[in-house]
């Protein structure tokens, strides 16, 4: 009796220490679901979510904050990874929501006074310039978010979309009719 | 005799083919304009190095290759460039590219030609050589040659034992290697020598489909007068035999892994006519500035061009005259090639041959019909995969799926939709499931590459600010020694008249600093808009600063004698 007691106390103690150490020793940095999430977000940083952020956008649809719908530039494909993701319907567009085609922002250089503010509002630093010089958009850094479209006091910037290329060309989904026209 | 392998399924497509063949080459007179794109291979467009107006010489070169997977392109003839500008070209988005407009001058002068003795040169000079001389795969994928030579040291692992030359030419109604392979057998022999030698290949396999016989004696006697150990091979006719991996199959039994290249398995394929521009580029010096090309159909008289890059593929229809009721052209066989867009282009390096059509020669399929599961895509597809799984998954943009199902290892080939009783137009699918998924890997990319300079820049304005912080700290340690030094040892040289509030008091100490700060500023600073002024208004400056003169100093004398 005595004996079957101590076995099962030396056992729930050392199981104790392995998991206690487990627990300390693989602790997953931040929230692994928040990072799945952020993965499949377009990473445009433009805030049309209402969260400042991606990765804040990500955590919110996390903690069950958030809709899945909210992400304009992530387009439905995006709607509908989130909803593979997480297990839930797929939810459409609001009606207010507004799909743009995919665009990098233009800096008109005659009319740049050098003021900085939207060097301060890209979220990627894709802006080169200083204080009182010209600035200019590194369009391959570009996302397309907009934001610093609004602190413009001058208006110069405008957002243009990318053309088609042929380097940048995808095949189209056949059309063609199943049956033949009567 | 050889023993020969199969490989999995292959279709039997009537081959069209003695039409083209009842005549030899002809040279395609020069045409009145030559459009040259910069971008004829895989890879990054060149670059152009003329300008509009510039006289160039035949071969000259006008396009620096750019990247590393690219190429050079040349002047095909002596002229004038007219223009540098997007024109239209051969390509399936019908969208317009970069080009040269070349008028010729009709002299046909040519760039000095230098001929190389390639057995004393290094391997990597002859790659160089061959990247300048524009020398890319002619079979239809135009893959920069220089780099298939140059696989085997990236992977030093690997040595190539087999390289095959392919003169299958699978394909119905193309017959531009069959027509080089009879008329210039010896060149491409010695081109293959080339390629063997740069390889350090130990055997070279010439692999031509029976229905060539011509072609295969013109070939062996070429070999036999040339005393090389190379064996020309005739193989069953089959579609598409001509498919690298499934030529490699055939004439090896070497299988080539998924995903992975010929090179892996020890084995490289060259085209013939890349093996005869091989040599023309370093026999003769002269870059790829001609290709044979096949025009048939719906012609007048099939046969082969040799016609310059660039030259309008109009030109070479009417040449061949094409029937009246000729409603559109095809680049390419008929069952991989893409329709022309009904503007015209000009020849390229991958344009291997032109069919002109008419719905009588090519009738339009029947209607599409609902996929019956009848697996006879699986049975005929040479690259073993489940066609009609892929069509699944590529219709309802499974693309996870569609990869797992090893859709990559499609080679496009169409046996699959040539045998469909329903008639759906399968390769169009795959050809969208590749490029839906090569996109979204790009933009993939690009969120990542977006992600990481987002974060970047949140540590960048939180180690800014912890910066900033630091240091207003350690001023502030700073002003605080000050103040206990002056408290023990002298009065403090500037003291305003206040000075009879207690140094004890930090706050007013600090401010009293950022008043004296202010002042010293103000004083160092002069103002920028008093130079050249008329006598008129320096005299009125000088009103002005006598009356606050006068005003600072009534302050003064109210601060120190104040009213009772």
């Amino acid at each position: 009796m005595l004996s079957a007691l101590l076995v099962m106390a030396a056992l729930a103690i050392v199981l104790g220490a392995v998991l206690g150490f487990a627990a300390i020793k693989f602790r997953a940095e931040g929230n692994p679901l928040v990072d799945k999430i952020d993965a499949i977000l377009p990473q445009t940083q433009c805030g049309q979510c209402g969260y400042p952020g991606c990765k804040p956008y990500a955590a919110a649809i996390a903690a069950g904050e958030a809709d899945i719908n909210r992400c304009p530039p992530g387009g439905e494909e995006g709607i509908r990874k989130l909803a593979d993701l997480l297990g839930v319907e797929f939810k459409p567009f609001g009606g207010d929501t507004v799909l743009k085609p995919k665009s990098v922002a233009f800096i008109d250089e005659n009319l740049c006074i050098g003021c900085t503010l939207c060097i301060q509002a890209c979220p990627v630093d894709a802006i080169a310039g200083a204080a009182k010089q010209m600035h200019t958009i590194i369009a391959a850094e570009c996302t397309g978010c907009e934001l610093c479209v609004a602190p413009c006091p001058v208006n110069c910037i405008s957002m243009v979309p990318i053309e088609e290329k042929i380097t940048a060309w995808k095949w189209k989904y056949p059309m063609y009719a199943l049956t033949q026209a009567r | 005799m050889r023993t020969l392998y199969q490989f999995h399924g292959g279709i039997h497509p009537p081959t069209n083919k003695t039409q083209s063949t009842q005549r030899g080459i002809a040279h395609a007179p020069l045409p009145a304009k030559l459009i040259v794109p910069f971008r004829q291979h895989a890879g990054e467009a060149a670059k152009p190095i003329v300008q509009a107006g510039d006289h160039v010489l035949k071969g000259q070169l006008i396009g620096m290759p750019d990247g590393f997977v690219s190429s050079a392109v040349h002047a095909p003839t002596s002229g004038t460039i007219t223009a540098i500008d997007m024109q239209p070209i051969a390509h399936p988005s019908e969208l317009p590219d970069l080009c040269a407009t070349l008028i010729p001058d009709g002299k046909e002068e040519w760039v000095p030609r230098v001929a190389i003795d390639y057995r004393n040169s290094t391997s990597a000079e002859l790659r160089q050589l061959l990247r300048m001389s524009g020398v890319v795969g002619l079979g239809g994928a135009v893959f920069p040659s220089d780099l298939k030579l140059r696989f085997l040291r990236l992977h030093p692992a690997h040595k190539i034992n087999t390289l095959i030359l392919d003169g299958a030419e699978c394909e119905p109604y193309i017959t531009c290697d069959d027509m080089l392979m009879r008329e210039r057998a010896a060149e491409i022999v010695q081109g293959a020598e080339m390629l063997r030698f740069i390889l350090e290949a130990e055997e070279v396999l010439i692999g031509i489909e029976d229905n060539k016989p011509q072609a295969i004696a013109a070939m062996q006697q070429a070999v036999a007068d040339s005393g090389l150990p190379f064996e020309v091979v005739a193989m069953p006719t089959i579609y598409p035999g001509g498919s690298a991996k499934q030529l490699i199959r055939v004439l090896t039994g070497l299988e080539v892994p998924s995903c992975g290249l010929p090179t892996d398995i020890g084995v490289q394929c060259f085209n013939v006519a890349t093996s005869y521009s091989v040599y023309r580029a370093f026999a003769h010096g002269e870059p790829l500035l001609s290709r044979i090309v096949t025009v048939t159909g719906n012609v007048r008289q099939p046969r082969n061009f040799e016609a310059l890059i660039g030259t309008p593929v109009q030109d070479l229809v009417a040449l061949s005259e094409a029937l009246p009721d000729t409603d559109r052209y095809i680049m390419g066989g008929p069952m991989m090639g893409a329709p022309l867009p009904s503007v015209p282009v000009p020849v390229v390096k991958a344009s291997n041959c032109i069919i002109a059509a008419s719905d009588r020669l090519f009738p339009p399929p029947p209607p599409a019909l609902p996929c019956i599961r009848c697996t006879r895509c699986a049975q005929v597809c040479p690259a073993d995969l489940q066609p009609m799984d892929l069509f699944w998954f590529a219709q309802s943009r499974e693309f996870g799926k569609a990869q797992e199902f090893s859709l990559f290892d499609c080679i496009e080939c169409g046996a699959c939709s040539y045998v469909c009783p329903s008639h759906i137009p399968l390769v169009q699918y795959y050809r969208f499931a590749k490029s839906e998924i090569r996109m979204r890997e790009q933009d993939k990319q690009a969120a990542d590459h977006a992600r990481e300079r987002h974060e970047y820049r949140e540590y960048r304005i939180e180690r800014e600010k912890q910066e900033r912080a630091e240091k207003l700290a350690a001023k502030e340690k700073a002003v605080q020694a000050a103040n206990i030094q002056p408290a023990t040892q002298a009065q403090p040289t500037t003291v305003p008249a206040n000075s009879n509030i207690a140094p004890e008091s930090a706050t007013q100490q600090k401010i009293q600093a950022a008043i004296d700060h202010a002042r010293e500023q103000a004083a160092a600073h002069k103002p920028k808009n008093t130079e050249n002024l008329t006598p008129q208004q320096q005299a009125e400056i000088a009103e002005i600063e006598a009356r606050r003169a006068h005003i600072r100093k009534l302050a003064q004398s109210e601060v120190e004698h104040p009213k009772e």
